[in-house]
């Protein structure tokens, strides 16, 4: 091994998959040979027929679309307002300097401490897990979207003035096209957020969804159940980011290198 | 028509955190007349860019005015085309696009904008690149598509900061010919900065040279080699004779400008 040295793409996905293999051994072996009692931590096999069970059995599947579908709700309200927002942000000192302070401590509230007031305002309803994810996100891509935007580089603006463009010009066509690589990645970092803030938001009243058979399982001690529960949230996450790269390639061909 | 006229134009940039201010200009005049190809030379940190940042508008005089044909210079517009050191091609637009940027804010329609940026596509030998991106063209390729993209929106005058300061020596010979023979048939007036006195020279009717910081015009030469020029027109007792003065002059102010920093 030599410090940033490039390793061929087999032995990439093999060093990746390694990882996995060790991982279930290792959890394996401290399950089948009890050192781990099973009520505190089912072992890898028992975990993989209780997901079966609950796919087939209990409508697991119906549970992992009503998270999906909040997330990505949630997620894409608070893109719609944020990107806007960040935009103008970046663009604009004055604009910048109305909203920055605020969103910078907006950021920082908790947004799962916002579910008991949300409880009380929106009910435990479709309406307040869509809200749980709004406020976890929002002010996040608001302000990385402006910082991204802010940090185009000066003289592409600038030749873009000595071509003649004008505000609006500079603004649709040179600030937007250029961050825009950049806040795709940033909806792919929040969106990797907002997966955490939806399943706290179903741990807490709510009677479907991932994170509502997670509390479920925990009643019955089944804690093969939770684990396939989490391990379906990271599958997931994992092929959302897969699609988002993708995506990102597919509109973006210019900022590869 | 189209003359530039600087007048009385000084450039001072205020002092941060009570540092003294700093002289990047002293107050200078220079007229160029239409079809005029001058170049500036002079020690880095002579105000060089500075007084062409200020033509461009993208920086305003703290004294005097710049006039463009009789009409004073506040802002950057598109009768002042700008071709930067660094690659300033908008990455995520095609080589076709980026000449066709300025058309397009412009409002020309497609058939004539499409017509235009085939002229140019032409001009500067790069029609089978048309569909690239700048990431995928080398640092001359860029800059000839910089110039282009400048030039199709047919400025009065043409202003060139270092643009070939880039790249490497075969290649800037090359670019040095293509946009001395661009000039030879659009006769465009020119403004270009450079601190290679051979290029200054090669390129010009009229090398201005500045002194060390603060910058003032030290001497204005022009050049009466005939056109249409090669490269080598280089090597002949003319061009040698100017190469001696000229790099005379720049030696002194060299100099000057190396004990100044000494002595901050």
């Amino acid at each position: 091994m030599k410090p940033l040295t490039p390793i061929s793409n087999t032995v990439r996905l093999g060093l990746g998959i390694l990882f996995f293999v060790l991982f279930f051994a290792v959890w394996g072996y401290a399950t089948f040979a009890g050192y781990v009692s099973k009520t505190f931590l089912a072992d890898p096999l028992t975990m993989i027929e209780e997901g079966w069970l609950l796919l087939t059995k209990h409508g697991f599947l119906g549970d992992i679309g009503i998270t999906i579908w909040r997330v990505v709700g949630g997620f894409v309200l608070a893109a719609l307002v944020a990107i806007p927002i960040g935009i103008l942000m970046g663009a604009y000192k004055p604009i910048e300097a109305f909203f920055e302070p605020f969103v910078s401590f907006a950021r920082y509230l908790p947004a799962s401490a916002f579910i008991p007031l949300l409880i009380l305002w929106a009910g435990i309803g479709e309406l307040q897990k869509l809200l749980v994810i709004f406020i976890g996100s929002v002010f996040q891509i608001v302000l990385m979207v402006a910082v991204t935007v802010a940090t185009v580089r000066r003289d592409l603006v600038e030749a873009a003035m000595t071509l003649g463009a004008r505000d609006r010009g500079i603004l649709t066509r040179v600030l937007i096209p250029a961050s825009a690589p950049d806040i795709a990645e940033i909806l792919r970092l929040v969106l990797g957020w907002a997966w955490t803030y939806v399943i706290v938001a179903e741990l807490i009243g709510s009677s479907s969804g991932i994170g509502h058979m997670i509390t479920d399982s925990q009643a019955l001690l089944a804690t093969g159940q939770i684990i396939f529960g989490i391990i379906v949230i990271g599958v997931i996450g994992l092929i959302s980011d897969f699609l988002f790269k993708w995506g990102n390639r597919q509109l973006f061909p210019w900022s590869l290198a | 028509m189209s003359e530039l006229l600087i007048d009385n134009v000084s450039r001072i940039f205020p002092g941060a955190r009570r540092r003294a201010p700093t002289r990047a200009l002293e107050p200078t005049n220079l007229t160029i007349p239409d079809n005029d190809f001058v170049t500036i030379i002079g020690p880095s940190g002579c105000g060089k860019s500075t007084l062409l940042r200020l033509v461009a508008g993208l920086d305003q005089p703290t004294t005097g005015q710049i006039l463009l044909n009789g009409i004073p210079v506040s802002e950057p517009g598109p009768d002042r085309g700008m071709v930067f050191q660094s690659y300033t091609l908008f990455p995520w637009l095609t080589v076709a696009d980026n000449i066709a940027f300025g058309l397009r804010e412009k409002g020309t329609p497609v058939h004539q904008r499409t017509a235009i940026v085939r002229e140019w596509l032409v001009r500067i030998d790069l029609v089978s690149f048309e569909h690239h991106y700048p990431k995928q063209l080398s640092g001359g390729m860029q800059q000839r598509t910089a110039i282009a993209r400048a030039l199709a929106n047919d400025p009065a005058i043409l202003l060139l900061d270092e643009p070939f300061g880039a790249l490497d020596n075969q290649t800037r010979a090359l670019m040095q010919e293509l946009l001395l023979d661009i000039w030879e048939r659009e006769r465009k007036t020119v403004l270009f900065v450079t601190h290679d006195i051979e290029e200054a020279i090669f390129l010009a009717s009229r090398v201005v040279v500045m002194t060390a910081r603060p910058g003032r015009i030290k001497a204005d030469v022009r050049i009466d080699l005939p056109h249409p020029r090669r490269y080598t027109i280089k090597t002949s007792p003319e061009f040698s004779a100017l190469k001696a003065r000229l790099t005379e002059e720049i030696r002194a102010e060299v100099v000057l400008a190396d004990t100044a920093d000494r002595m901050s």
